[in-house]
């Protein structure tokens, strides 16, 4: 299976790691969530966390983001020991945690709002965000306007607007309907070419993993541990399709698969 | 409600009371209960009053003023409580013993401390009113998406920031509804305030009627401040529809 999938150890080609995850366990009362977790994430990649329900892979996320305190061990970014979150991680939620008191254009500002940016300034800014994940239009919208899609790009947009160096998505995509979450990962893989930035993402869906990663996280659940790493040798082309009826893509999925299937009951 | 395949509008009930109230007062059965009509016409007769218009005016202010200070102790005290886990552990069982307390026997001691003046009618409203302000601006905090916390969190909001950003406006319907019983409330308390003080506003008045056997204008003035009490609630309940969309957006 390693043949197949072309994997590495994580440090021998991969470029300088802007997140690393040292030793971290989590425990809740009564559960050990994770366990002696290790990992670089490499800069300018998308990483994915990916796992059964149950493994983790959305506490480690937050542990990350300084959202969460780990019960041990150290979260260091760019070099840094993460105590808190911090102006170089921006957060994308799963359920989106929009204002539905606020337009699209003062969600997507908050973050510069929060740092004291004069309006004119961060509207601006905004406005261009807003732009680019192609809800141009819609600035004076309220949250309940947008269907589901619509307003996770606006989450999305918020994250992009406080440009921050990684950006971490909590399952983003699992509260839309499966046409929009392709187009979304479509969109995604746009977005990763051109902002150069570092993206790691949690999801339940292998397809999704597949389809936009560089490296896949596996975690084996409870406790949560890293089981394997993975990096799809899956060519990203003009055309976004095509990836899907590539062979690696194929194998890469069935191969993820076989690996999960045990964690099954 | 229709009734014999005509639609009944809804106050129609109210009308019918009025009908049987004013037949009831036309028999003179009883001393305390004068016709609708004579009381409608008393009602008229005393509103442009200079002593009625300086009653509404001091009751007002007490009425105004307790409230502010009941909102502006109660949202930032039911936030703390819906946040903190150690300060709702500390004050809950006050809060709760205060709501349902009859805090009529209080104001006496609050007219002990305060003396017999504005102060303890102010007072009188605040204790009568901050509580349910003070619980429902918890509960709705309580409810709120635990995400927008993180939100808040990890784009950096400080914790004054988190506050009046986001933790007051997450809760808003629930503190709407928390100020509109709390000022439903606050009418009693400046009533029950100013009848045991009893030498200011309508209190003086309800005093010098009732001890006069004046009942038409002791009806004329408690019709008066019914009027008042259930516009103000219903100005309060349209602000809770305006937010009725937040109940999609939550869960």
């Amino acid at each position: 299976m390693s043949q197949a999938l072309k994997m590495q150890p994580a440090a021998q080609h991969a470029p300088e790691p802007v997140v690393e995850v040292r030793g971290i366990c989590k425990t809740y009362p009564g559960v050990q969530a994770l366990d002696d977790i290790h990992l670089d994430i490499p800069r300018g990649q998308l990483t994915t966390l990916l796992g059964p329900s149950g493994c983790g892979k959305t506490t480690l996320l937050k542990i990350i983001a300084g959202l969460i305190p780990a019960t041990s061990g150290e979260v260091r970014v760019n070099g840094r020991p993460v105590t808190g979150p911090g102006p170089e991680r921006a957060f994308v939620f799963q359920d989106f945690a929009l204002m539905p008191w606020a337009t699209v254009l003062r969600n997507v500002a908050f973050g510069l709002e929060l740092r004291g940016t004069p309006r004119a300034e961060r509207e601006d800014v905004a406005a261009r965000h807003i732009r680019s994940v192609g809800l141009g239009g819609f600035e004076k919208a309220y949250p309940h306007e947008l269907s589901g899609g619509m307003r996770q790009r606006v989450g999305l947009a918020r994250a992009l607007t406080v440009d921050a160096g990684v950006l971490l998505m909590d399952e983003p995509f699992s509260a839309v309907d499966e046409q929009t979450r392709r187009k979304f990962q479509e969109d995604l893989l746009r977005l990763i070419a051109t902002e150069r930035k570092t993206f790691i993402f949690v999801t339940h869906s292998i397809e999704e993993a597949v389809y936009v990663s560089d490296r896949i996280v596996l975690l084996s659940p409870r406790p949560g541990r890293i089981a394997d790493i993975i990096e799809p040798a899956v060519e990203r082309g003009d055309d976004p399709d095509a990836i899907r009826r590539h062979p690696a893509y194929l194998d890469t999925v069935d191969a993820i698969w076989q690996r999960l299937k045990k964690y099954l009951e | 409600m229709t009734l014999f395949g005509y639609r009944v509008p809804m106050m129609a009930s109210l009308l019918l009371w009025a009908v049987l109230w004013e037949i009831v007062g036309w028999l003179e059965l009883s001393l305390l209960i004068p016709p609708l009509s004579r009381i409608a016409v008393r009602m008229a007769e005393i509103v442009p009053t200079p002593s009625f218009l300086a009653a509404l005016w001091i009751t007002g202010k007490a009425f105004l003023l307790g409230n502010l200070i009941a909102i502006g102790a109660g949202i930032p005290l039911g936030v703390l409580m819906g946040r903190s886990e150690l300060a709702d552990r500390l004050l809950l069982p006050w809060v709760n013993l205060f709501l349902s307390a009859p805090l009529s026997a209080l104001v006496p001691v609050i007219m002990v401390i305060f003396g017999m003046g504005q102060t303890t009618i102010v007072l009188t409203v605040v204790l009568f009113a901050v509580w349910i302000v003070v619980l429902d601006t918890r509960a709705g905090i309580r409810n709120m998406s635990p995400s927008l916390v993180e939100m808040a969190r990890s784009y950096g909001a400080n914790e004054w920031q988190a506050f009046s950003r986001i933790y007051v406006w997450a809760a808003l319907p629930e503190i709407l509804t928390g100020v509109r019983l709390g000022l439903i409330r606050a009418v009693k308390g400046v009533i029950i305030g100013q009848l045991l003080v009893s030498i200011v506003g309508f209190g003086r008045l309800f005093e010098i009627y009732s001890s006069n056997f004046l009942m038409e204008h002791f009806w004329a003035l408690i019709l008066v401040l019914f009027f008042f009490a259930f516009v103000i609630a219903e100005g309060v309940g349209y602000l809770e529809r305006r937010v009725d969309y937040y109940a999609a957006s939550r869960h």
